[in-house]
């Protein structure tokens, strides 16, 4: 034991690793005891025709007591956005109230089973149609599917819809032209759906360069997919030539959703040019993020597309009642039942609670916080595209590595010492060393001060001390980790025959 | 704060928006809600419905109304994990990555596999995923499917198949399983694999062990698909030569909430790790070299590999693999053969008595867990609606999903069915 552990006695509050749940707890730990038989047992070898299993799993022996500790230890661990200010560069890592937390609870909605007849489901149905045509106000695009689980789902759901589009026209096309500066999910998504991937560079201002997407367009060209705003934080001038030009060659215009928080009830992507989009209600309606999910991808498509949708579609009748529907060119479905049903509860929750004007405070904020963030920030950090941003903006750390030798990894893994989430960092690539930050409209003015004196305040540390930021974090649960080691020695569960 | 970004009034900063894409009136949606006032439409909404829970339910079909233990439900409301992102600052995010680890883990223990993922969307989609990966690794096109695998996921894999990324043929199905024989004829050096659920749609177990050499005879994988709350009562599939096993984890913690949020589960043997798509934990060292977590084998996945890696999934379902963990600590491993034992149990005995009314017919004898489907001599949609007057989901009228299914019932029965309920039931169903 070192020096310094020894400040730490056994028994002090645990700020360190902790054994895995399958080394907590002892053989004779229970929790929750297997239910009684109340009819006849069965010979389970028989009823299940010699397949009943031998060798029992391993699972954790432990009482309630032992997994509430272990998961408050586990949580104790985690930082999230109740933790602190979560600036996270395209992820709109907003506050999630606590409201939607509780109704999606509710009985009605968490005990419905998909199999049930319409006539019980009836507010579900209308649930999930008041949330389809809120979206498609929101996005000035009028056909709408809940279903895609996530936004990259819901880019393969259009690019199979486009598919299909094209197809009913005879027309086959085998390329989609992405914009350098993508998300890696939009190219991916493209292959999954069979398509071959064009990427063009972006423009000395960061935007689409227009000529350059006219000499990638051709009637080969299924689409072209846009996050815009882009990933710099940047709304595209250009944006309605844009979408011409792609409509010109017979394509269509998708875009990425992402960066939705920054424009609701300000511009829509429909009325943009754009043919198709998803929304992230993770992002955006303020859905959490449950630590990498789960969240959910609608995509709103023009009255063009409409009839490609993916079903089962929640439809209100004439007499005001609510039932299922498909359409009749349907690409099929893209996953189980409706969607994630439980995120859209919280998002129409969300949707009601703030209505048509709140949304659009919602998103002027959020532009105002990067703005004055920015503002502040750009005298210490370098910012390659200096005009106005929408909901985020991304600087350099270019500066620091050149004069003191401190990477943008170093400032973010400081910023976890002073109880602040880094933003997105080495993303989108255009940027050198770039940091993406994204307050949200959620953090007080007092958390964006603090963020900005934490930020300058690492930037005087890089000049006079730069070892202390190389060595970041101290104050972590654990520090940097040996992520080679991870890939060279993979060790991806834990074994039985390695416990005690 | 305008002051500050020298501007004087919100709309200079949207400068940036063409003049004539700005929305320039109102969003046509009505105004914002008090709290108090959100939360009476929320319930007037939830009121509107009839929760299965709510009433005497034999609905299955890929869905199951399972006893939840409390504690899960208070771990999965921490803040610290339900507010957090995805887990790519390692030091800050060990509460995920530790459970992540150990759902790795229990998935790899249930299915008998090597090494698993951190999670998918849905069975669906991770039964997709694992036609595509079984494409990848064996460098062929088609994929055979049973036919007795649930109908949507087989919507699902044409829906995906449409991409031209492989083709799918489906293998029929006699006395409610796979014809092996039948099988084995679709199988020929093209083929990348086969793929089987079993428990079946219809709740029959599979023959595994001979589909798994059909598999492998042609040097295909075999991928099958698996309900985890089983687990502790049916053999792995990794006894039957399995190379894939995906599921859907629902049953295990979480509720059926129209069904989704669900949790696809991944798993697959060594030798293919590469090709796995979706996030994977590892166990590695911080620098003061105390053991720590981190999502690792991050070459094959979206943000690095852009067109080439093996899916495009980014957001999974991490709090649903986290309330599936606390579950399964929870329920332990006799819990988790108890649950079996009781849903098997059950379904034998409600399968039984419904017989015993002369109601009913049983069209298959094909062994069966905790799902069987029998033919309604009446009509079932009337049956299911008189039912529901009195009580009582009558399991799912397959009719409604697949009119060559017309006449079948499918009845799940889970560990929460009493004996007085089903007696109930089956009286009230033979006097109709």
């Amino acid at each position: 034991m070192t020096a310094e552990d020894a400040r730490f006695p056994k028994g002090a509050p645990a700020r360190g690793p902790r054994a895995l749940i399958f080394e907590t707890g002892s053989p004779e730990s229970r929790c929750v005891l297997a239910p009684e038989l109340d009819v006849p047992d069965v010979s389970l070898d028989t009823a299940l025709a010699g397949c009943a299993r031998v060798q029992a799993p391993a699972l954790p022996h432990v009482t309630e007591g032992e997994i509430a500790r272990h998961y408050h230890h586990l949580a104790s661990m985690n930082f999230g956005v109740d933790s602190g200010s979560y600036p996270l560069g395209s992820c709109t890592m907003k506050y999630n109230p606590r409201l939607n937390e509780d109704v999606c609870r509710l009985e009605g909605f968490a005990g419905l089973h998909p199999y049930q007849p319409v006539g019980t489901i009836q507010g579900a149905l209308e649930l999930m149609v008041g949330l389809a045509d809120a979206l498609a106000e929101i996005t000035g695009l009028p056909g709408v599917t809940l279903q895609p689980a996530a936004g990259a789902h819901g880019e393969f759901t259009a690019m199979m819809m486009f598919r299909a589009y094209h197809a009913a026209k005879g027309d086959v096309r085998k390329r989609i032209v992405i914009p350098d500066a993508a998300h890696g999910t939009n190219p991916a998504s493209v292959a999954m759906a069979g398509y071959e991937v064009t990427t063009i560079a972006s423009d000395a201002n960061g935007a689409v360069d227009l000529d350059a997407l006219k000499a990638a367009l051709d009637t080969d060209v299924a689409a072209f997919m846009l996050t815009n705003p882009n990933t710099l934080g940047l709304f595209d001038p250009n944006i309605v030539a844009i979408t011409e030009a792609v409509h010109a060659v017979g394509a269509l215009a998708y875009c990425d959703g992402a960066n939705m928080n920054a424009i609701m009830g300000k511009a829509r992507p429909g009325d943009m040019g754009f043919d198709a989009m998803h929304i992230n209600l993770h992002k955006t309606f303020s859905t959490p993020h449950g630590g990498g999910g789960p969240g959910a991808g609608p995509v709103c498509v023009t009255a063009a597309l409409t009839p490609f949708l993916p079903g089962p579609l929640p439809v209100r009748l004439d007499d005001g009642t609510f039932s299922v529907g498909w359409t009749d060119r349907s690409i099929g479905r893209v996953r189980s039942s409706f969607g994630n049903f439980g995120v859209f509860v919280r998002a129409y929750a969300y949707i009601l609670a703030l209505g048509g004007d709140g949304l659009r405070a919602a998103s002027e904020q959020a532009v105002l916080s990067a703005n004055y963030m920015k503002e502040k920030l750009k005298g210490t950090y370098p910012l390659p595209y200096d005009r106005p941003c929408m909901h985020e903006f991304v600087l350099s750390g270019s500066r620091l590595r050149k004069e003191h030798g401190v990477h943008t990894l170093d400032v973010a893994k400081r910023l976890l010492d002073y109880g602040m989430h880094p933003p997105t960092i080495y993303f989108p690539l255009l940027v050198d060393e770039s940091i993406m930050f994204e307050p949200t409209e959620t953090e007080s003015l007092e958390d964006l001060d603090r963020m900005i004196d934490v930020m300058l305040t690492i930037a005087g540390e890089a000049a006079s001390d730069p070892d202390l930021l190389h060595g970041a974090p101290y104050s972590t649960p654990v520090r940097r980790l040996d992520e080679a080691r991870a890939v060279k020695q993979p060790d991806l569960r834990w074994r039985p025959s390695s416990a005690r | 704060m305008l002051r500050a970004v020298g501007a004087t009034e919100i709309d200079e900063l949207f400068e940036s928006v063409p003049e004539a894409v700005r929305l320039g009136r109102p969003l046509d949606l009505p105004d914002g809600l008090t709290e108090m006032e959100t939360a009476f439409a929320l319930r007037a909404l939830a009121d509107a419905n009839t929760p299965a829970t709510a009433l005497v339910s034999f609905a299955g079909a890929g869905c199951y109304d399972h006893y939840v233990p409390a504690i899960v439900d208070h771990v999965i409301r921490r803040p610290e994990f339900f507010t957090a992102y995805t887990p790519y600052q390692p030091e800050v995010s060990q509460g995920t990555l530790q459970n992540i680890y150990e759902f790795q883990t229990m998935i790899c223990e249930l299915t008998g596999m090597d090494v698993a993922n951190a999670s998918m969307y849905d069975g669906a989609t991770a039964f997709v995923e694992a036609a595509l990966m079984a494409s990848r690794v064996t460098k062929r096109h088609k994929v055979v499917v049973a036919g007795s695998v649930h109908p949507e996921w087989r919507v699902v894999l044409r829906t995906y198949a449409a991409s031209g990324n492989i083709e799918v043929v489906t293998c029929p199905v006699a006395d409610g399983t796979v014809a092996v024989a039948a099988a084995a004829a679709l199988m020929d050096d093209s083929t990348a694999a086969l793929l089987v659920s079993s428990p079946n749609f219809l709740g029959h177990l599979e023959d595994l062990a001979a589909l798994g050499e059909v598999a492998h005879a042609a040097g295909a994988l075999f991928v099958v698909s698996v309900n985890p709350i089983l687990s502790g009562v049916l053999e792995p599939p990794s006894s039957f030569g399995a190379d894939i096993v995906v599921g859907e984890g629902q049953p295990l913690g979480n509720p059926m909430s129209l069904g989704g949020p669900g949790l696809g589960f991944f798993a697959c043997r060594d030798a293919h790790l590469r090709q796995l798509p979706g996030r994977i934990v590892g166990r590695t060292v911080d620098v003061d070299g105390r053991g720590a977590f981190v999502l690792t084998m991050q070459t094959r996945e979206q943000h690095i590999r852009r067109e080439r890696a093996t899916s495009n999934i980014c957001s999974n379902h991490a709090l649903n693999a986290l309330a599936a963990a606390v579950y399964l600590s929870a329920v332990g491993v006799e819990g988790l053969a108890g649950v079996g034992r009781a849903c098997v149990a059950k379904a034998h005995y409600l399968r039984d008595a419904l017989l015993s009314t002369g109601t009913f017919d049983a069209p298959y004898s094909a062994p069966f867990a905790h799902e069987f489907a029998l033919r309604y001599k009446g009509d079932p949609s009337v049956m299911h609606s008189e039912m529901l007057g009195r009580g009582f989901l009558a399991g799912v009228d397959l009719g409604t999903i697949d009119p060559g299914m017309d006449g079948l019932v499918l009845f799940a029965v889970t560990e929460k069915r009493t004996m007085a309920e089903m007696d109930a039931f089956v009286g009230e169903v033979a006097s109709l």
